[in-house]
């Protein structure tokens, strides 16, 4: 035993010595290198692009596919540019004759849209072994047997690998992939849609891949798809149905990056599955980074694509980018970091010590370590506090593309329904509920109370007065100033409740809030939620359940009150006012309309605006839209929340960017830097653990003279 | 001795199966097989269509527990209790909602598992018989008094704290070892270190307090009383006598718990980043994998039913008047 715990008492000290600090949790190897060191939370579902939509996975995905556009790093409002694709494809409107029609088009009479996308020839592949092939050009592991089969265990246990160029049937190989009949693409049901003959593509790769036996391989190059064809071997066109000017933002997700047929086929063969083995595992793209160690259990690392085709740094951005040093690198080859390295660290203690230690770049913030990290000047600037300044972390914050709203169900017979009555009464909530006095307690003031559904830096979204909801506030001194509690006092009492009492039947009015409390520590904020009901002498039921309830519940319309939100998929209106477009309704339509408000008007005027291109009419449309919901006021609008991201002094060409995925490849870092601060941060403190030993054996040493003692007496 | 086994093997098949059922039932009580697509499917533009395709694909569009619409035995078999279940018993877990191989990932994460609850077992039975053993040998003194006094704190505080308080002082202040992760080779030690001693003290006052008075008991008997009138030494007289005559309930609380520790911890691998089995089974939890949930606790049931009989064929080593008929 004695032996045993100096072996590992030694193996201990060698472990942790060194040149790198005792408590590192990376190997020695890495002191010093360009790598950028990260951490995740949750493992990852899906790799492979066409099921992948979580912000977890994207993370990943983003760096290694490369989808025709992508938004500019540094520009806002966010805009479109060309990534593999050669330049900004341009949409061609045709009539149901097809024949050609001018850009401005009545909408109407677009029957539909081509986009015709050229990409960069010369892009090649990571090295990849469903790409390999021996010097007769075969491939070498698309008829793997058994004997191969069983010295595999991992994708890097095939010793060859090969490249090939990037061709725009690859990018038609993947729009076919949404239709697969054995993947689950979230954007199939939308996009069948849009693309002209994808919904019948899936019924005939339905039957084809019935009459195939179990698992056998569905090539779906043998089924031409009639609305995606490559033109040549670097341009290929999709066919949408009508004008649907918002299809540009998909063409920047992965849901339409390039997937190359080989590799289809050489995941298909029978005993790689179960070896997880499989695309949604191991991707393979043109792009920067190429995952070159894959445990989401532990550890993902994203490694330096060799054949990666070499984008450059952004040249322009907005003006105070250069102020800023964002412009330094401008036209430099990308990227700047050789690997990324992310950990699994599924506690925020944890994560958050490591940051401090230096042992990763960057950090969230949350709820428990803000007062820690952030303090706020007289004027309420958020900045980082003195202890993080003193390490040289900054802060970085953004508003993100989301909205946190709380609904009301428009199908319920008291808060529901388009009449006077009902409108008054969610209007003189809509007074009441403070959201200042949310984001200030429960948010750490990271959030601006919205003033209707659209998100700050979108199109349509209004600043200043004119953007401001007449319905609960008023425009004094130059800012908003939430209305007093008695002008929804007179609303409520306006509406049949003169002191939320309800004047016909004299009872009390009763209102239910569903919402999904997941701990004790949500009660505060649902106990501040009653209290703002209170002020109307309204009492409020909370109706706490699980998430899986919380959903059935509002799929069924059987929520009175709930509370939701919506992150943006891109960077247009039409993604915030759809949710409250009529048709589109949870009730009965399955959509995302959770509060199934349904105004002819609105939607009518929904209708026109989804196809317009930005412009004086759309945004016209777009504030009579907005008007008619803070009249209406089917939400509270809740708020839009705040990004807070703290970085080392050591990561440099960080700009939050909410929309695009794909940063990674801009970053930049001092590694020299980094080891000087971590080697300054983590001396081993060894006295305490000797002086704790010391005590330990004080304490044993009383007794073992008691104990010779004894022993002495018991022999005489 | 064989027939034993076997009558104990046979008697596990009903256990398991009533296991499997209360799993089964537990799971479905809380979540139907729409939520569990939607959860895998994501939030945003789940369609009807989808969740209909993914129940399909994964046999979840069949009755819970009885079929009605089916004939003859097809009731209860064309059912997802049944369809699910039968696998399980030739050890065949399937995939995971994510489309993993959960035998693969069981193999994989095992390891992990196995490197701090090994150390952890065995370190800690060394610690807690010795400081059991001392506080026997110095009973009635202040040694005992304070000793009890501290096992009894130690048990009051929650394995939380002591994962948290350990971060902080050995990683944060001292900097000794990091703070979270999981290595291989020889830096599975750094990693490793902080998390076995934390498993061996927060479980320390109530083992050491249980094996004391175990021991006290023992210390009382006549045999003990001629091993001293023999002139034996106190150490020689606790380490050879009492240990030995004691084990009949050391091993009951020891030996069934070794299977187990392939199951690894669920709050520690956590806390420091562990990917064990632990950790697996708490994300399945979380995404409401009732593929891996069942797979765990099938597992669990059946380690801890091997558990047991070996519990009982290690009564029969240490005490030859045991016999296993």
């Amino acid at each position: 035993m004695v032996r045993s715990l100096t072996i590992l008492a030694l193996a201990l000290a060698i472990s942790g010595c060194g040149s790198s600090a005792w408590n590192n949790p990376y190997p020695a190897r890495e002191a010093g290198a360009n790598v950028l060191y990260s951490a995740f939370t949750e493992r990852p579902k899906h790799l492979d692009p066409v099921q992948s939509y979580s912000s977890n996975e994207i993370i990943f995905t983003a760096q290694i596919y490369e989808p025709p556009l992508q938004y500019h790093y540094l520009r806002r409002p966010y805009a479109l540019i060309p990534l593999a694709a050669a330049k900004m494809p341009e949409a061609q409107y045709y009539d149901r004759k097809g024949r050609r029609l001018p850009a401005d088009a009545d909408p109407g009479a677009i029957a539909f849209t081509v986009y015709e996308i050229a990409i960069r020839p010369g892009v090649r592949y990571q090295p990849h072994p469903a790409l390999a092939r021996d010097r007769n050009g075969k491939f070498l592991y698309h008829q793997l047997g058994p004997r191969e089969l069983a010295r595999v265990f991992k994708l890097g246990d095939f010793p060859e690998t090969g490249s090939r160029e990037l061709v725009a049937d690859d990018y038609v190989f993947q729009v076919k992939r949404l239709a697969h009949p054995r993947l689950h693409s979230p954007i199939f049901g939308l996009m069948a849609d849009y693309i002209a003959g994808l919904k019948e593509y899936a019924d005939t790769l339905k039957k084809a891949a019935s009459a195939l036996p179990k698992g056998g391989y569905l090539d779906l190059n043998r089924y031409p798809l009639e609305g995606v064809q490559a033109v040549d071997r670097y341009t290929y066109r999709i066919r949408i149905k009508g004008k649907y000017p918002q299809f540009m933002y998909w063409l920047a997700m992965p849901f339409f990056a390039p997937i190359p047929w080989e590799a289809e086929r050489f995941y298909a063969q029978p005993g790689l599955a179960e070896k997880n083995i499989n695309l949604d595992w191991y991707p393979v793209g043109t792009g920067p980074y190429l995952l070159s160690e894959n445990d989401p259990n532990r550890v993902m690392v994203l490694t330096r694509n060799p054949n990666y085709h070499g984008e450059t740094y952004p040249a322009d951005g907005e003006p105070a980018d250069a102020r800023a040093g964002l412009l330094k690198d401008a036209g430099k080859p990308l990227p700047f970091i050789e690997q990324v390295v992310f950990s699994r660290d599924k506690e925020s203690i944890p994560r958050w010590n490591k940051f401090l230690q230096g042992y990763y770049d960057a950090s969230g913030i949350g709820s428990d370590t803000f007062d820690q990290a952030v303090q706020f000047s007289g004027q309420g600037e958020a900045a980082v506090s003195e202890a993080m300044k003193g390490r040289g972390i900054r802060l970085e914050t953004a508003v993100a593309l989301s909205t946190y709203y709380m609904g009301f169900n428009m199908l319920d017979p008291v808060v529901g329904g388009l009449s006077e009555r009902a409108r008054k009464l969610r209007q003189a909530i809509s007074i009441a509920v403070d959201y200042e006095e949310y984001v200030s307690i429960f948010a750490n003031g990271r959030g601006i109370p919205a003033q209707g559904p659209i998100a700050p830096g979108i199109f349509g979204y209004r600043d200043g007065k004119e953007g401001v909801n007449p319905v609960a506030y008023d425009w004094v001194d130059g800012k908003p100033r939430r209305k007093p509690i008695e002008a929804a006092k007179k609303l409520l009492a306006e509406a049949g409740y003169p002191d939320g009492i309800d004047a016909k039947t004299g009872a009390p009015l009763v209102l239910y809030f569903d919402a999904t409390a997941r701990s004790a520590e949500d009660k505060p904020a649902l106990d501040w939620m009653r209290k703002q009901y209170q002020k109307l002498n309204i009492q409020l039921v909370v109706r706490a359940t699980d998430y899986n309830r919380f959903q059935d519940k509002i799929r069924k319309g059987n929520a009175q009150i709930f509370e939701w939100g919506w992150h943006a998929d891109y960077p247009d209106p039409e993604n915030f006012l759809f949710l409250l477009h009529g048709p589109q309704r949870k009730v009965g339509n399955d959509g995302e309309n959770a509060a199934n408000y349904d105004n002819p008007e609105f939607n009518r005027l929904f209708e026109r605006m989804k196809n317009m291109d930005n412009g004086p009419e759309r945004e016209a449309i777009i504030d009579r839209m907005v008007a008619i919901l803070r009249e209406d006021a089917p939400w509270l609008w809740g708020f839009h929340p705040k990004d807070y991201a703290l970085y080392h002094a050591w990561i440099g060409n960080v700009k939050p960017n909410k929309l695009s995925y794909n940063n990674l490849k801009y970053q930049r870092i001092d590694a020299a830097l980094r080891e000087e601060r971590r080697r300054d941060w983590n001396q081993p403190l060894l006295w305490p653990a000797l002086l704790g030993l010391a005590a330990f054996v004080a304490s044993i040493v009383p007794a073992v003279i008691v104990y010779r003692r004894r022993e002495r007496s018991a022999a005489k | 001795m064989l027939n034993y086994i076997i009558r104990r093997v046979l008697y596990a098949i009903p256990i398991l199966i009533g296991v499997n059922l209360l799993t089964f039932v537990l799971f479905f009580v809380v979540n139907t097989p729409d939520d569990m697509a939607r959860m895998q499917l994501g939030i945003k533009r789940v369609t009807p269509e989808a969740i209909a395709k993914w129940k399909a694909e994964r046999g979840y569009d069949r009755p819970l527990l009885y079929s009605a619409q089916a004939s003859g035995a097809a009731k209860v078999t064309d059912t997802i209790f049944f369809q699910k279940s039968v696998a399980l018993f030739a050890f065949r877990f399937g995939r995971a909602d994510d489309g993993r191989d959960i035998a693969h990932e069981i193999t994989t994460r095992m390891g992990p598992s196995l490197a701090i609850a090994v150390p952890v077992f065995i370190l800690g039975l060394f610690v807690y018989l010795n400081l059991a053993l001392l506080m026997a040998f110095f009973r009635a003194t202040y040694v005992d008094f304070w000793g009890v006094v501290t096992c009894v704190v130690l048990m009051s505080i929650s394995s939380l704290f002591y994962i948290i308080g350990g971060q902080f002082l050995v990683s944060k202040l001292w900097h000794l070892v990091p703070i979270s992760g999981y290595g291989g080779g020889i830096d599975t030690f750094k990693f490793l270190a902080l998390p076995v001693v934390v498993g061996v003290v927060s479980a320390a006052g109530a083992n050491a307090r249980w094996y004391r008075t175990i021991f006290l008991e023992e210390i009382g008997k006549d045999y003990v009383r001629t091993a001293r009138a023999k002139g034996l030494s106190e150490a020689r007289v606790l380490f050879r006598h009492v240990l030995q005559n004691a084990m009949i309930p050391i091993l009951t609380g020891v030996v069934v718990v070794i299977p187990l520790l392939f199951l690894g911890g669920l709050i520690t691998e956590s806390f420091f980043g562990i990917p064990g089995l632990g950790s697996y089974t708490i994300d399945a939890i979380n995404s409401q994998d009732f593929a891996v949930v069942r797979s765990m606790v099938f597992l669990g049931s059946v380690l801890y039913i091997v558990g047991l009989i070996l519990t009982d064929i290690s009564y029969t080593l240490v005490d030859p008047r045991v016999r296993l008929e």
